[in-house]
């Protein structure tokens, strides 16, 4: 009898805790299968409640498991069954896909809701609100009231609402509804109307919180497409402040312009290549592009307005056709020198993701610092221009040469000088759209013809007409684009601009100037 | 390791690893034979392209390094149409007249193609087409070494609504604005139609070449999939304009487990000029990847290396359907005993080629390969995880069953 008892007692004590760790073990075997087994082993796992499946999920996501047959190996080669170290000869990376990567974000996410870290747990938070099941609401209640940071506790809230939504009894999900309703994003809208093709019962009280996201939602869009035009109006006024010096100011059709913008493109990429050997300074090649681009697209300028264009100074036909020649010398050269293939130029991570503002606005990082900068140009040019020594004596050999010379001021010098400062400009532009836009030998062909459409629009030679034109063409284009498209679009921007100029033809804010009177 | 080779012998030991029959290892007497290359190697598709007419090069090269063809040397013509659609046409037209080229391997963008067609039938042309296309074509003088609809698009939309592409409910169609985009999307919506997708949840956006501002777009994709149902995007955007697109999905924090983008023009080239890691997960179809694994693959893989000189140059699926095509075009002249287009075209069918991709595909008389269907993910490290293949090659359908008026061509 004792013995019996003996034998029982020692059977207890292997298998307890062996039963604890069933889910675990009878699941790893899971995860060397096809993309099916996969996603439903991790979802054994992350409901097993075992310590080692943290580690082990999120070595699979980060494609770190190894599997040899049905064995699964760790990180560090041990057999993730036993903890023993095992052979690994012949073993295979574990791929995952979609599928298995949204079961493990919903896994993952429900693991780390009592993470350590708050960022951690806000973006578990986010990670349960997507992959939202009924049996996660115990663990958000938990989490819910251990919770002591506001923004984490929000989304936890929102998640717990949305797995709400999904629970069998009408009373939670009301409450589900009523908090999901009270948030301004689309992903809580999608979650409601999903719900509402399920639960005809709830479709009155679903409708009424879809009405009310949708009230504040108009905000939220009409808030971002003014963002989106002024993102684009920055990008115009960029490209087209050079132009409003070289073109607006001193009269000279450049359509080499844009290749200008290209070469600052391509210093970036040299600055960065430059800076990759000093791990520190690699965060700040941007900034450090600034000045170089300038110089390297200000010495182009210089170079191509003392060798070529002054000896067609009068002539526009020749200038015009003469540039056009130039900017594709330029950019068969760049293609000879740095291959065809688009160059790859790293946003350093303060200008990466979006930023949320109240009301669930999101703006993306890099079109903010692209509309910060080019402001920051602006005002740069504005201030050479009135402050300066050079400034004044560009003004006074733009209103009147002769007077200008018998003043003692070289306006040779001074042409070349402005038109480099011109191109300087156009290749700082070429910093901000190395962010935005490919740096490839014919980045600079898509804004010739949108930067002098700006400087015609905004009325040649003025600066602050550049900038009016350059918002108010890019905000227009984002408002006429969700119902146009984008082709049509920026067919209407054009049949506008035409009527404008019709009506109007030295555009928004005339200016006097070498041009103006010619 | 090939330090001590010249790149000819280095060619010429892949060349015997590959093991052609049929070719004598020594030039007899007889003119060169002259082969067209017509690719931009300027403008907004050098980026793709250029990479095409150094595949054709490295043929070619491959090819004398074991004796020709017939005996013969062959002898690149190479041009630049310079991505401008017209000059397509005459470029096409002095290969033909003034270089009288015996082949032609050329042109990636369908409105290229379309511009070249009616020189090549004129004259007699023979042209190989190394791109996946649209369809709705079939031309004597031209062979298709490129997906048709039916084994590239349907299948990666018949993925995203399965199980494993994460049964997508409403699809947005984005492309850019040409022939291209707009007849694979009438034939995908069609066919979504077929499925029981009706047209309120398809969303279907045009964008020029060489689009960089896809912030409306993209949040316009956003609301379009706040209604409640598993959405997914079909890209055909083509060029460089998919890398500020690609850019705008990653800042905007659109992840492939919730909104899934599926891309027909999208390859490991394209790839190169990209941060790939907010991207990891956003699919592409092709009939190959360069992550194949297998001996045809690494030959292939390694046979670029030498010929291009830098580990970092990747292969992508027209480069494999240009090296196909060539090898096809070889064994046909050698079978035909003479360069001279209407010989070799019947040669040409029923031709089979061991291809890099890991199949032996066929020309089919409809002058169409039989290709494996490859679906794709994206990696960190721009090269792409295949998570779906069909188990055999599968034949094209150039004439598509959803596009009535052509329907009937089909057979």
């Amino acid at each position: 009898m004792n013995r019996i008892l003996l034998v029982l007692m020692f059977l207890l004590a292997v298998v307890l805790p062996a039963a604890a760790q069933d889910s675990y073990l009878d699941a790893l075997p899971g995860l060397a299968g096809g993309f099916g087994s996969q996603a439903e082993a991790v979802e054994r796992l992350g409901a097993s409640g075992d310590p080692r499946a943290l580690p082990l999920l999120r070595a699979l996501s980060e494609g770190q498991l190894r599997k040899r047959g049905t064995t699964i190996l760790l990180p560090n080669g041990s057999d993730a069954a036993t903890g023993q170290p095992a052979d690994a000869t012949d073993a295979e990376t574990v791929r995952i896909n979609n599928r298995v990567r949204s079961a493990l974000r919903g896994a993952l996410g429900r693991l780390q809701l009592v993470s350590i870290s708050s960022d951690e747990r806000f973006a578990a938070a986010n990670s349960v609100f997507r992959s939202r099941s009924a049996e996660n609401i115990p663990a958000l209640e938990a989490a819910i009231s251990r919770e002591s940071v506001p923004r984490v506790r929000e989304r936890q809230e929102l998640a717990l609402a949305a797995s709400r939504l999904v629970a069998p009894e009408d009373a939670v999900k009301r409450q589900g509804i009523a908090i999901l309703g009270g948030a301004t994003s689309e992903d809580s809208r999608a979650l409601l109307l999903e719900a509402r093709a399920t639960n005809p019962s709830l479709a009155g009280e679903i409708d009424a919180a879809v009405a009310s996201i949708d009230s504040r939602l108009i905000y939220k869009r009409a808030a971002e497409t003014l963002f989106q035009g002024l993102s684009l109006g920055s990008v115009l006024l960029l490209a087209a402040l050079g132009l409003a010096i070289t073109f607006g100011v001193m009269g000279v059709i450049n359509m080499a312009h844009g290749e200008f913008v290209m070469l600052g493109a391509y210093t970036t990429f040299v600055v960065q290549e430059a800076c990759r050997g000093i791990p520190w300074l690699l965060p700040w090649s941007l900034p450090l592009s600034v000045p170089a681009a300038f110089l390297v697209a200000g010495l182009a300028g210089a170079a191509l307005e003392r060798g070529l264009i002054r000896h067609l100074y009068g002539r526009p036909l020749e200038t015009l056709l003469m540039t056009f020649g130039v900017g594709m010398i330029l950019q068969q050269a760049v293609r000879l020198a740095f291959g065809a293939q688009n160059r790859e130029v790293l946003s350093p991570a303060w200008m990466q993701g979006t930023l949320s503002l109240p009301g669930g606005i999101l703006i993306t990082q890099n079109r903010l610092w692209v509309i910060v900068f080019s402001l920051l140009v602006l005002g740069l040019a504005l201030a050479a221009i009135r402050l300066t020594r050079f400034g004044l004596e560009m003004r006074a050999v733009v209103q009147n040469r002769r007077t200008a010379a018998t003043m003692g001021i070289r306006t040779g010098r001074v042409d070349a000088l402005t038109f480099a400062f011109g191109s300087g400009m156009a290749g700082m532009a070429g910093v901000a759209l190395s962010q935005i836009d490919n740096v490839s030998p014919n980045l600079g062909t898509g804004y010739i013809i949108d930067s002098f459409m700006v400087v015609v629009f905004g009325g040649v030679g003025s600066l602050m007409g550049t900038l009016v034109g350059a918002m108010g063409l890019g905000v227009l284009n984002k408002v006429i684009e969700p119902w146009a498209g984008a082709v049509l679009a920026k067919v209407a921007v054009l049949v506008i601009i035409m009527l404008f100029i019709q009506r109007r033809p030295r555009g928004l804010f005339a200016l006097k100037g070498r041009a103006a009177e010619a | 390791m090939t330090l001590s080779l010249t790149r000819r012998a280095a060619l010429a030991g892949l060349g015997g690893a590959l093991a052609m029959p049929a070719i004598r290892p020594s030039f007899a007497q007889g003119a060169p034979i002259k082969v067209g290359v017509l690719h931009s190697l300027s403008g907004t598709m050098a980026i793709s392209e250029t990479a095409l007419r150094d595949t054709v090069l490295m043929m070619i090269e491959w090819a004398n390094a074991q004796g020709g063809v017939l005996g013969r040397k062959l002898e690149p013509v190479v041009v630049d149409p310079a991505s401008n659609w017209p000059l397509f046409a005459e470029k096409a037209r002095e290969l033909l007249a003034v270089s009288k080229v015996d082949v032609t391997f050329g042109c990636w963008t369908s409105v290229s193609r379309k511009s070249v067609l009616p020189v090549f039938e004129e004259l007699n042309g023979l042209l190989f087409y190394p791109v996946q296309y649209e369809g709705e074509e079939q031309s004597k003088n031209v062979f298709y070494t490129g997906a048709a609809p039916n084994q590239q698009a349907i299948p990666a939309v018949e993925y995203l609504m399965g199980k494993d592409g994460g049964e997508a409910k409403r699809i947005a169609l984005l492309g850019t604005d040409y022939v291209y985009p707009r007849t694979t999307n009438r034939i995908l919506r069609a066919f979504l139609n077929s499925k029981g997708i009706s047209d309120a949840d398809i969303m279907e956006e045009y964008t020029p070449f060489g689009h960089s501002d896809w912030q409306g777009i993209v949040s316009r994709v956003k609301r379009f999939a706040g209604e409640g149902k598993r959405t997914a995007i079909v890209s055909t955007i083509n060029g460089d304009a998919n890398v500020p697109f690609y850019r705008e999905l990653g800042n905007q924090g659109i992840k492939a487990e919730d909104i899934p983008c599926v891309a027909f023009s999208v390859g490991e080239e394209e790839l190169a000029g990209i941060d790939t890691k907010p991207l990891v997960g956003h699919l592409a179809a092709w009939n190959y990847f360069m992550s194949v694994p297998g001996k045809p693959n690494d030959d292939f893989k390694a046979m670029w290396k030498v010929y291009i000189r830098n580990d970092k140059r990747v292969t992508n699926d027209p480069m494999e359907a240009t090296y196909t095509g060539f090898r096809m075009w070889m064994q046909a002249v050698a079978k035909a005993g003479t360069t001279s287009v209407d010989p070799v075209r019947e040669a040409m069918y029923g031709q089979k080629v061991m291809a890099p991709c890991g199949y032996e595909e066929e020309m089919h008389r409809n002058h169409h390969l039989s290709k494996p269907v490859m679906i794709g993910e994206v990696q960190e490290n721009g090269q792409f995880n295949v998570v779906y293949k069909t188990p055999a090659a599968i034949a094209a359908e150039n004439w598509s069953p959803f596009i009535p008026e052509n329907a009937s061509r089909r057979g």
